[in-house]
This record gives structure tokens, C-alpha cells and sequence, in this order.
């Protein structure tokens, strides 16, 4: 594996962002206005009454990691699309770049977009709503860890899903966080989800995420064995989602796919 | 236009293509065919639309795989040695123009850090002025002119001094002149740095003017080999032209023209 491949794809995505403000805007718009939004409500009901939960750290805060989660994804898969919409796949895949170099351009592409939109978030957050994750301590920050890993697994996986159902498939990755938010106990404690929705939150490394910072805020301390199991479980889902794109990557080499990758060419 | 390098010459055969087959659906796009482009060699692939050139050049270039068959770039088998192989290869397609996102300079940038080309910055420069690129440098790529992205293209191609070139219908938008340069460009890269070049073509003086060999496809399967000079006279055709039209117009099943 060689690094430098892997950095053309990230020096790539920051030229493309420092000549098209179009590229960067999103990266903190709709974080803001969620901020703003949510920052409100809990304002709000914590007007409501005296007594209950600390609604701008549980529900605030929740929002501020969620976007930050659908950040990472989309850092990922933002990076992808812009071979998909270049389509510039022949001149990349005729390169020497491997699978592995590519992903991990890909995520380290990721991994400068998202880090963005959290500095603005937090920013938002602190100045106009007086939330810091500090208080949260430094366990947050490992939780944070967790939601970024599961979010690269997501984005690789999304990514591969584009590239065998071809360009117009876009539209089922954008919403799969929102489809993911009910099951991982986003905003309200695990127990509340019906016995069904439980099994499959514990599959996802969120929920485990949301769980043990609800612990935190409600002065329970921290849960090391979900932070660890949350981890794990991110890990090996993104070896999962990079065996699944290296699969999905074979197979369109040997279907012609790739060579002909177009909206017009794949179904 | 002026590309020198600094490559010493390479050894026999470059390019090394063994029986490959590709199928899509049942229906044969390309069959058995073999090929070896030795260094310092202008290899033409010739054939009617759909004969197979294409695929064949996707294959060497490892974007599609042979259902039969194996590639082996400069000694390295392409199955097995995917990135080593490429590291050897470059290429220029009009149905793969550079993305028009980037600026010329962006994109040949991109694509020599893919390549790993040392002293990137001085090797942009050089590409950029071999084809009078300079003042387009810091467009974007979507907006040049077809003639301009060919050239912009054919630049990425030349960035890691390739020891195989694969070149699909190089001058078809470039005006006279400038085709007139290219095929002496291309010329003067087989004899100085020896590498070998596959070009494919439906310009037959092109062909006459700067290949060595040609092979003329139909139907996914090599129907002729030789010097193109020669073969329309083996062949009972007045010119080149004639013989490809012969060959196109050929109907299905006949193995040979002559």
C-alpha cells in the first residue's frame, strides 16, 4: 500500500473545494441550521420545567454527534462521487492505485471534510447555546471515535452500492442515516424501542455510543464494556463494508462495468 | 513538441498478450486473441466499429477481465501483479477525457501522485509546454475544446514515461497540424525512449505514416498481421483503406480475405 496514492485522492478533493464554495457550504450549512433548530427547541423545553433531564446536553448534544456521523458517511461517499460524476473511473482504475489506496483516500478525504464541520458545530453550539461535549469529559471523545468509525463503514459501503447499481442509485445513500437514527437511540434511551428494534440497534455502534453518553450525562459514569463493544463492532463492520467493495469492485472489472460505468450503462 | 526523458531502452517484448477471450451475455467480443508490441514498436489495431479494439485495449489495461487468457505488462503478469503491470502503462481515450473538474495542471497533478512520478512539478511543466498547455494550465478540463482536452489527455498519458502506451483514435479531434505533431511526438517516444505503442485508428495514412505492424480485427479475432506497407499488396487490395473496407464488408463466418 502505497500513502502517496492515497493522498492524491485528498490533495484531489482539496483542490476541488478550495476552487468551488458550492463543495464547502454544505459541509456546514445544514449542520448549522440543525444546531440552530434543536438548539431552540431544548431551549425551550428546558423553559418548560425545572426538574428532568438536561435536554440541551442529551438532545443537543445528540443531534450535534448524529450530524456528525452523517458527516463522515458523506465525506466518504462525496469523495467517491466525484469519480462517479467526473466519471473518471477508467483513468483511475487504469492507474496503478489498488482498492486499498483508494478507500483509504477516500477516508482520509473524510476525515478533513467532517473535521470541518465539527469545529463549526461545536463553535455553533458553545457561542449560541452554551453546549461544550467537554462536559462530557474525555470519554467523549472515544465515543465520538466509535460514531466516526461506524460512519466510514457506512460511507465505504454506500459507496459500493453506488458503484454496482451505477450513478442514479445516489438517492438510496443520502437518507440512510435518517433511516438509521429510530434504531440507534439517537435522542431517547435504548429501552423504549420495542423488543424487535433493540436486536438491531445492538447491531449498531451508535447505539451503544448514545447509551453510554445518556450514562455519562445522568452521572452514571462510564460504560467500558459498551465504548469497547461499540468499537469492536465499528471496526468489524468497516472490514465487512471494504470486503464488500473490494467484492463489488471485482465483479464490475469482470462484467465490463467499470470500463462502461455510466448512468446509461448499469441499471 | 519535445518529451524527452531520460528512460534507457527496455527489453524485448513490452506487451505480452496471450490468447484472451471476452463474452458479454453469450455473445463473443473478443476471441483468443494474442498480441506482443516489442519496445520501440507502433503497434496499429485496426477493425471495423465493434470489432474489438476497445475491449482488447480494456483488457491490457486492466479495467475488464479476460474470461481466457492472460496480459503481462513489462514481464509482470496483469492478473497477478495488478499495480506493478499498470505502474508500466499509460493511455489516452477519447471516451476517457480527464475530469472537468480539475484544471489541467490539477489533473495531470492527481494523476502523477497515482503514478508516483518523481520531480512532479518540473514533469507537469515540461508536459504542459511539449503541448502548448501553458495558458490553459489553470482551466478546468470541462471547458477546453475537444482538440485542447486531447492534448490535455494525451499529457496525463506521457506523465510516468510509460514503457506501453495505449493510444484509441489519438488525433481524431486534433486539427492537421497538431495530428501532424503527435504522430511525430509519438514516433520520436518509440525511438528515443523505446516505448511501445498500441494506436488504434480509422485514419489508414495515419496508419501507413506510424505503425511498424498492424493487426486488422473483425469480429473479435485478428484476421490479418503485417507491415502496413505490405499488406494491402499481399492481399490483392489497392491500399490499406481498400483492405479494411474489404475486411468490414466481409460477411460473417469468412476467416480470411485473401
Amino acid at each position: 500500500m502505497n500513502l502517496r496514492r492515497s493522498g492524491a485522492i485528498v490533495l484531489r478533493q482539496v483542490a476541488l473545494m478550495r476552487s468551488s464554495p458550492t463543495r464547502v457550504v454544505p459541509l456546514v450549512a445544514w449542520v448549522a441550521v440543525d444546531i440552530v433548530l434543536w438548539g431552540f427547541i431544548t431551549r425551550y423545553l428546558s423553559a418548560l420545567g425545572s426538574r428532568g433531564p438536561d435536554f440541551t446536553l442529551t438532545l443537543l448534544g445528540a443531534v450535534l454527534l448524529w450530524d456528525f456521523f452523517g458527516r463522515i458517511m458523506q465525506g466518504v461517499t462525496t469523495a467517491f462521487f466525484e469519480d462517479v460524476w467526473s466519471r473518471n473511473f477508467l483513468n483511475l482504475f487504469a492507474s496503478p492505485i489498488t482498492v486499498d489506496e483508494y478507500l483509504a483516500g477516500l477516508v482520509a478525504s473524510s476525515v478533513l471534510t467532517s473535521m470541518v464541520s465539527l469545529v463549526v458545530m461545536l463553535a455553533l453550539a458553545r457561542v449560541a447555546f452554551g453546549l461544550s461535549l467537554l462536559t462530557f469529559g474525555l470519554p467523549a471523545a472515544a465515543f465520538l471515535g466509535v460514531l466516526f468509525l461506524f460512519g466510514i463503514a457506512l460511507g465505504i459501503f454506500a459507496s459500493a452500492v453506488v458503484l454496482r447499481l451505477g450513478p442514479a442509485s445516489e438517492w438510496l445513500v443520502w437518507p440512510i442515516p435518517a433511516l438509521l437514527s429510530p434504531f440507534a437511540a439517537v435522542f431517547y434511551p435504548l429501552h423504549v424501542l420495542p423488543d424487535w428494534m433493540q436486536v438491531v440497534a445492538l447491531a449498531l455502534p451508535p447505539a451503544y455510543v448514545f447509551e453510554g453518553l445518556r450514562a455519562i450525562a445522568s452521572g452514571r459514569g462510564v460504560d467500558g464494556d459498551s465504548l469497547l463493544l461499540g468499537a469492536l463492532l465499528a471496526l468489524t463492520q468497516i472490514g465487512l463494508a471494504a470486503a464488500f467493495f473490494s467484492r463489488i469492485f471485482r465483479g464490475a472489472v469482470r462484467s465490463g462495468l467499470l470500463a462502461r460505468y455510466s448512468a446509461e450503462s448499469v441499471a | 513538441m519535445n518529451v524527452h526523458g531520460t528512460r534507457p531502452g527496455a527489453g524485448a517484448h513490452v506487451l505480452e498478450v496471450s490468447a484472451i477471450s471476452k463474452s458479454y451475455a453469450g455473445k463473443a467480443a473478443v476471441e483468443g486473441i494474442s498480441l506482443n508490441v516489442s519496445a520501440g514498436e507502433i503497434v496499429g489495431l485496426l477493425g471495423p466499429n465493434g470489432a474489438g479494439k476497445t475491449t482488447t485495449i480494456n483488457m491490457i489495461l486492466g479495467v475488464l477481465q479476460p474470461d481466457a487468457g492472460s496480459v503481462r505488462i513489462a514481464g509482470a503478469d496483469l492478473g497477478s501483479r495488478r499495480a506493478e503491470a499498470l505502474s508500466q502503462v499509460n493511455f489516452q481515450a477519447a471516451y476517457a477525457p480527464l475530469p472537468g473538474n480539475l484544471t489541467v495542471r490539477q489533473n495531470l497533478a492527481f494523476f502523477g501522485r497515482l503514478y508516483l512520478v518523481g520531480d512532479l512539478h518540473r514533469r507537469v511543466q515540461t508536459l504542459l509546454s511539449a503541448f502548448s498547455l501553458e495558458s490553459l494550465a489553470d482551466t478546468r478540463c470541462g471547458l477546453l475544446s475537444s482538440g485542447e482536452q486531447a492534448r490535455a489527455a494525451l499529457a496525463k498519458a506521457l506523465l510516468n514515461r510509460p514503457r506501453l502506451l495505449l493510444l484509441d483514435e489519438p488525433t481524431a479531434s486534433l486539427d492537421p497540424a497538431t495530428a501532424d505533431d503527435l504522430r511525430r511526438l509519438i514516433r520520436n517516444l518509440a525511438m528515443t525512449e523505446r516505448c511501445a505503442v498500441v494506436w488504434t485508428s480509422h485514419n489508414m495514412n495515419e496508419v501507413e505514416q506510424v505503425c511498424d505492424r498492424v493487426l486488422l480485427l473483425a469480429r473479435g479475432r485478428v484476421l490479418l498481421e503485417g507491415d502496413p506497407r505490405l499488406l494491402p499488396g499481399q492481399h490483392g487490395a489497392s491500399s490499406l483503406e481498400a483492405l479494411f473496407i474489404k475486411i468490414a464488408r466481409q460477411p460473417l463466418g469468412e476467416g480470411n480475405p485473401a
